[in-house]
Parts: C-alpha cells; structure tokens; sequence
C-alpha cells in the first residue's frame, strides 16, 4: 500500500459512532412516533401524527444506511462477522421497515385499506425497533468466531438478555417519540402523548435498571472496568449524570415544557450509549476484534476520509434545512403552516 | 434434497434486486423529468408545467418510497448472505457505496421532503432547486452503484494480498474499463423506461379524450426525446458490446450461444443452447453477422465457449434468451419512433387510435428491457463476483443453512409480492384520476399534492382526541 501508515481509527471510529447516534436519535423518534400511533385509534390524531414525520422520516433512515456502509468501509471485518451472526434480526427489521416505510404514502393513496396500512405502520415501526434492540442485546453479548467468519448458529442472537433489549428499545424509542409530539402537537393530542410519554419514561428506567445490573454479571471484564479503582471515580459521572436527567425528563414530562422531554430523552439516549461504548471498548467484534484488528485498509480509510469531512458538514447544513421547512406545530386545520 | 444456501441466497439476491432495479429504471428519469417540468414553469409560468410536474410527483412519491424500503434491503444483503464476499472486497468496494449514501441518498431524502410538502412553505425558486437536486441525487446514485457493479465485473487498480483485495489506484477502481459503458447505457435505458411511460400514459388520456392539453404535451416532448435516445441507446449497446467482447469473452460466447471459435462466425438469432451436448438445437444462423458485429469485420475472431473449462463457463440458455428479449424490445422502440416521425410529419400524432393503442401498449417495455438487460450482464459474468477472480461460491456466508435463507426468501416473498402490486395499482389509480387532481377540483394543487393528508381524509364524526 503507497500511503503511509496513518492511523485514522479514531476518527473513522467517532464518524461511525456520531452517524449511528443520528441514526438511533432521528429514525428513533420516527419509529417512536410510530410504535404510539397504534395506541389511538382517532383519524385526526393519526393524520396528525403522521404529518409530524412525513417529510423527514426517509432522510432519518438514510443514517441507518450509512451506519452499515460506514462498518462496511470503516471496519469490514466487523460487518462481515455480525451480519450474518443476526441475520433474522436484520431480515426482520428490514421487512418491518419496509412495510413501515410504504404505509405513509399507502395509508393516503390507499383509503379502502387503511386498517391494514395503519397497521403496517405501528406494528412495522414496533416490529423494526425490537429488531434493533436485539441486535444490540446480542451485540453486548458477544459473537461466536472462527478465523474472519462467525461461526456460531442463526438463532444464537435470541436471548433472554437480547429480547429484553429489545423491549428496552421500544420504551426509549416509545419516550424519543413521544417527546417529538409533545413538542410538534398541542391540545389533547399533546396531553395524550405526555400520559404515554410517562408510561415509556417508566419502561426506560427499568430498562437502564436491568441493563446496567445484568452487564457487569453476564461480563467480568466489564464490572472491573466500572468499579475498580480509579476507574470508578471517573466513570460515577454517568450513572450519577443519567438519574439527575432522568429526574429532569420526570418533572419536564408534568410540567408545561414542550421541549423539555425531546431534550430530556436525547440526553438519556447520549449517556445509554456512552455507557454502552465505555464497557464494550475498544471492541466493535465483542469480545474477539479490536477497532483496530477489523479496521479497513488505511488507503481506505483515507480515499473515504477526504470525501467525508467534506460532505457531512453539508448534509447536517442541508437537513438542517429541510427540518427548518417544516418547523413548529403540526396543526389540522392549516397544514404545516 | 437438501437445501443448498448457496443456490438460495442467490435466488434471494436476484429477487430483491430485480424488484429494486425497476423503481430506480422509473424513478431517476422521472426525478429527471420533474425538474425540466419544474424548470419550464419556473422559467415560462405556463400553467400545463406545473399541473403535469405535480401529478407526476404524486407518482414520484410512491415510487421514490418503494424504491427507498426496497433499497434499503441492498447493503445488508452483502453482510448477511455474502460476508465472505465482503470481507474480501470491503476495502475497494465499500468506499464506492458509501461515496452513494454520503453524495446521493441524503441528498435526496432531505430535498423530497421540501419538493413533496413544501411548495408554499419555500419560495418558488427553492422548490425548483428541490427538484433539481432530487434529480441530481438520482443520477449520483446510479454513478456510484454501477461503478460498484463494473469493477465487480472489470475489476481494475487493486491487489490480492492473503486472498483480499487491496486499493492502488483509485481512479482505476471508480472508472473500471466497463463503467462509462455501463453508466451510459443503463441511465439511457432509465431515461427510455421513464419516457415511455409519459408515453403511454399521454396515450390513454388522448383515447379517451381527456386532459387533451396535457396529453399532447407529454405525447409530443417524449416522443422528441425518444427520437434522440433510443437510436442513442442502440450505438452505446454496440460500444457496451464490443468492451463486453473485450474483458469478458466468455460472457459474449454465452449471449451468442458460441461453442467453437470461428473467424467470420454467424449470428445466431434463434436456437436452443444444450450446455449437455455443447452445441445449439434448432439453431437460425445468419452467417458472418456475429463476426461483423462484435468485431466490426466480417473474418474477425469470436471465441467459443469451448476455451474455457466448464467450470468456468457461465450458463448459456439464460443470457442467450435474455439478451434476444432487450435487444428485440430495442428493435421495437425504435420501430415505434420510426413510425411516430412520419405520423408527426402527417399531422396524426395525437388522434391516430392505431398509434395511440402501441403508444399504450409499450409502457411496460422498457422495464422488460432493463430486466432482460440485467439478467443477461449478471448471468452472464458467473460464476464470478469478482470477475475472473473471486468466485460466487466462495463469496457465501459460511454460518448460514439452507434453512435460514429459505426462511429469509420467503419473507422478501411475501412481502414483496403485497408491496410491489399494491404501489403499482396505487399508481395506476392516479393516473386514472389524472393531473387535475383528486375528485378533480379545479383549484391549484398544492405541494406536489392535492392537499395534505389532514385535509383530504375524510374526518369521521367529531370524536374526542384522541
């Protein structure tokens, strides 16, 4: 290889690693507002539920495209390990999405069967974000490999652990979405999304609870990492971080803030996620390959490097835009005037 | 019999692809066509523009959405049934697709949101911009997918080391020695696929003489273009050919049902290729023809199928077929175009029934072509991935049983065979109700629709929210 050995791990590792954030903050609320669209059965609530996403929902799930080409070029060996080791997770999620991502322009067009693509929509965004949940239970768990290949089975990504992960995730998207509403709706449409917005706010305390209690066990290595010596002096501030937000997201959902429980949820979502890097690094194949033992070639990393610097700024400015088009309420009457 | 995973997830891949393919085939010329509809209203104010670029928007809607869910299912495809294959390839190969997202699909979804819902909400020349750049992000997106796809079958600029592949030149990598042909001769083919379903639908309505000023519009743009791209598109296949001829012989051998290298061969132009006994059945020769095409001399050199060992050779009957299909399909477009010019010299464009009933009739060919076109390319390269390098069966993901991946094909199945008919019947039904709009009101359609979703459902008896 003629370019120099440079190591561009970190900085592929933290483009990654902001890109599949977006992903989970973006298509997070989206499928959200999705999974709490199946629990009113009113036509001007779902129109206006609906109408709070359409625009954005498919630049949303542009990021989950880029969070798996981005592994495939920033770290390929993972992507070929852990695809497959979650195959009927990933089929699930994109048959999920699929149906999910039809039923917005369907349900419209589509006016004698609407029932079945309301359906598809909160059932497929249901169904898509449990897909996910799954994939990142079996993810902490680790993957059975030999050589560059997984060896383990298809249905080695079911467990108990997994599946509660899985449900953990359609609470912190169920409270992602519902903090979207509460900022994009008002009235009673609002009010009933603050009431669901406590319920998965109650989901997602109990899910940090089990998570963080269960990861130390099922992995020593990462109860020493937390708890030992210096380690734990520097590491207290997030769990300590996680429950004065978490206070914060309680008093935001009861009091008047409309912005308050979107913010309060993001941060939530910020400190799960740093938790979950700072047990599992610096694996991306848990518990065999380094960020460093899967990266790509360093002549790749570059080539892909010089466009991504360029481009992502761009992105961010132009669907910074798009979401600027569509800013405030989302109202009946009007439109999104 | 035991399920072969292999076998499957090739049968996987080729059902999601071929299901994916048709949305780009229509959407990147329609994407193409909005922004000139947009363009000339923006630029002439003339209200025909805008009633055509917002009902073919609506279309555009349901088709871009497909084309999104259905692509989405791509990547993964590679990590899941062809990690082998990824794992090898990922360091030249995935910069390519990623370069895709990062330049096209961002681009993409973030202006379809502004040029579906944002008509009043953004200035006019905003919009217009909108539907330039969704255009834009179309084209991109098939630059980077087929440079993808050409240096899998003329694989250029790498090297093997350890049974990988490894980047030394970048340039030779994006501009492999297949891809300008390719890039040209498939985003013509999408351009052909798109105008003549403006074609076909300009024709229904002037059968039925309805929406007259629009039709006519459409009728008569399309076909111009038409008399510029589809005997453009017949020299590009003949370049595509000769480079095809070039770096992948064997494949030629197998579109031409070549056993024996001949010097001034024939061309075949019927037969039923037996890959058992070598030969063909029933075969219609015209002779030297096979040799004045591909070699441009009527004693060049065609190699046959017999130079290489069997192992190596593609199967023969399904490029054989498929490329008859595209290029017969080419025969009668162009056909059709001839016969536009004359019926436009004669003054009977739009109220010949005759014409009009082929106009209607030739819808779908484009599509069939692009299928047959794909078939008879991918077909044709097996059995490679990398061509001549890495084969298809050591590209499969070695964790997965036959099981698995019938499980997984009959869930793209299913639910291909519920989503695909339905956006289709969905199109058809606004094409039915045609560019005045939904229950045709009169007044300005807003927003690349008749109004928004909250406005237009029908909002049962007052009940509490929620």
């Amino acid at each position: 290889m003629s370019v120099p050995i440079l190591d561009f791990v970190p900085i592929w590792t933290l483009i990654l690693g902001l890109g599949v954030f977006f992903y989970v903050l973006l298509d997070g609320f989206d499928l959200g507002v999705g999974i709490l669209y199946g629990f009113t059965a009113n036509r001007v609530s779902r129109n206006l539920i609906m109408n709070s996403i359409a625009p954005i929902w498919d630049g949303n799930e542009t990021w989950l495209v880029l969070g798996g080409l981005g592994l495939f070029a920033a770290f390929p060996l993972a992507f070929a390990i852990i695809i497959p080791a979650v195959y009927f997770p990933i089929l699930g999620m994109l048959l999920a999405l699929a149906f999910r991502g039809v039923a917005f322009e369907f349900r419209y067009r589509d006016a004698p069967h609407r029932t079945f693509w309301d359906y598809a929509f909160s059932i497929g965004s249901a169904l898509a974000t449990f897909s996910q949940g799954i994939v990142l239970g079996a993810f902490i768990q680790g993957f059975e490999v030999s050589g560059r290949n997984f060896a383990g089975g298809s249905l080695d990504c079911f467990t108990p652990f997994s599946i509660w992960t899985g449900i953990s995730l359609m609470f912190g998207y169920g409270l992602l979405g519902a903090g979207w509403l509460i900022l994009k709706t008002q009235g009673e449409l609002q009010e009933w999304a603050r009431r669901l917005g406590r319920w998965c706010f109650f989901g997602v305390l109990l899910a940090i609870a089990v998570v963080s209690a269960l990861t130390p066990v099922l992995e020593l290595d990462i109860a020493f990492r937390w708890f030992s010596w210096p380690n734990i002096l520097f590491l207290s501030p997030i769990p300590i971080l996680t429950l004065l937000v978490a206070i914060w997201e309680w008093r935001s959902l009861n009091n008047r803030s409309e912005v308050g429980p979107f913010v309060g949820a993001l941060v939530l979502f910020l400190l799960c996620y740093l938790g979950i890097a700072i047990s599992l690094w610096p694996m991306i194949v848990p518990y065999k390959f380094t960020l460093w033992e899967a990266a790509a070639s360093p002549n790749t990393h570059a080539f892909l490097l010089i466009g991504a610097l360029f481009l992502l700024p761009i992105i961010l400015m132009y669907t910074g835009w798009s979401y600027w088009v569509f800013r405030g309420k989302v109202r009946a009457d009007i439109g999104y005037h | 019999m035991t399920l072969d995973p292999l076998l499957l997830s090739r049968l996987q891949f080729a059902w999601v692809i071929a299901w994916h393919i048709l949305l780009p085939a229509f959407t990147i010329g329609l994407a193409s066509y909005i922004a000139l509809l947009e363009a000339l209203n923006f630029a002439t104010g003339r209200d025909v523009y805008f009633r055509l670029s917002s009902f073919w928007t609506r279309i555009f809607a349901i088709s871009f959405g497909m084309g999104v869910v259905s692509g989405l299912v791509m990547p993964f495809q590679f990590g899941a049934n062809w990690s082998r294959f990824s794992d090898a390839t990922a360091n030249v190969l995935s910069p390519l697709l990623t370069y895709e997202a990062l330049m096209a699909f961002f681009l993409e979804a973030a202006f379809l949101g502004v040029l579906l819902f944002g008509r009043r909400l953004v200035p006019a020349w905003a919009h217009l911009v909108a539907a330039l750049m969704v255009a834009v992000g179309t084209l991109l997106s098939a630059f980077w997918i087929l440079a993808a796809n050409s240096w899998m079958q003329t694989p250029a600029g790498y090297e093997v080391i350890d049974g990988r592949f490894f980047p030394q030149d970048w340039l030779k990598i994006i501009f492999s020695p297949s891809f300008p042909y390719r890039l040209l001769h498939t985003v013509v083919a999408f351009y052909i696929t798109t105008s003549f379903v403006v074609l076909g639908v300009a024709a229904f309505y002037l059968r039925r003489g309805r929406f007259i000023e629009e039709a006519r519009n459409m009728l008569s743009m399309t076909l111009w273009l038409l008399t510029v791209l589809v005997p453009l598109q017949i020299f590009i296949g003949d370049r595509h050919g000769l480079n095809t001829f070039q770096y992948q012989p064997a494949k030629i051998a197998a579109i031409e049902a070549r056993w024996d290298t001949l010097s001034g061969a024939p061309l075949t132009l019927f037969a039923i290729p037996d890959e058992a006994k070598e030969s063909n059945r029933y075969a219609v020769d015209v002779p030297y023809l096979g040799s004045l095409i591909l070699t441009h001399d009527v004693h060049g050199n065609v190699r046959g199928l017999r130079e290489w060992p069997p192992e190596e050779r593609p199967p023969v009957a399904i490029p054989f077929f498929a490329f008859r299909v595209m290029v017969g399909i080419g025969l009668l477009m162009l056909a059709l175009i001839v016969v536009s010019w004359w019926m436009r010299a004669g003054r009977r464009l739009y109220d010949s029934v005759w014409f009009l009933r082929c106009c209607e009739a030739a819808m779908p060919l484009g599509f069939i072509a692009v299928l047959a076109g794909w078939t008879t390319t991918e077909v044709g390269r097996q059995p490679w991935t990398v061509y001549g390098v890495m084969r298809t069966a050591d590209s499969v993901s070695p964790s997965l049983t036959g099981q698995d991946v019938l499980i997984s094909l009959a869930g793209y199945g299913i639910v291909y065979l519920v989503i695909f008919p339905v956006g289709v019947a969905l199109m058809a039904r606004l094409v039915r109700i045609g560019p005045l709009g939904i229950g045709l009101q009169p007044e300005p359609i807003e927003s690349g629709r008749p109004d928004l979703p909250v406005r237009a459902l029908p909002t049962a008896e007052p009940e509490a929210l929620p």
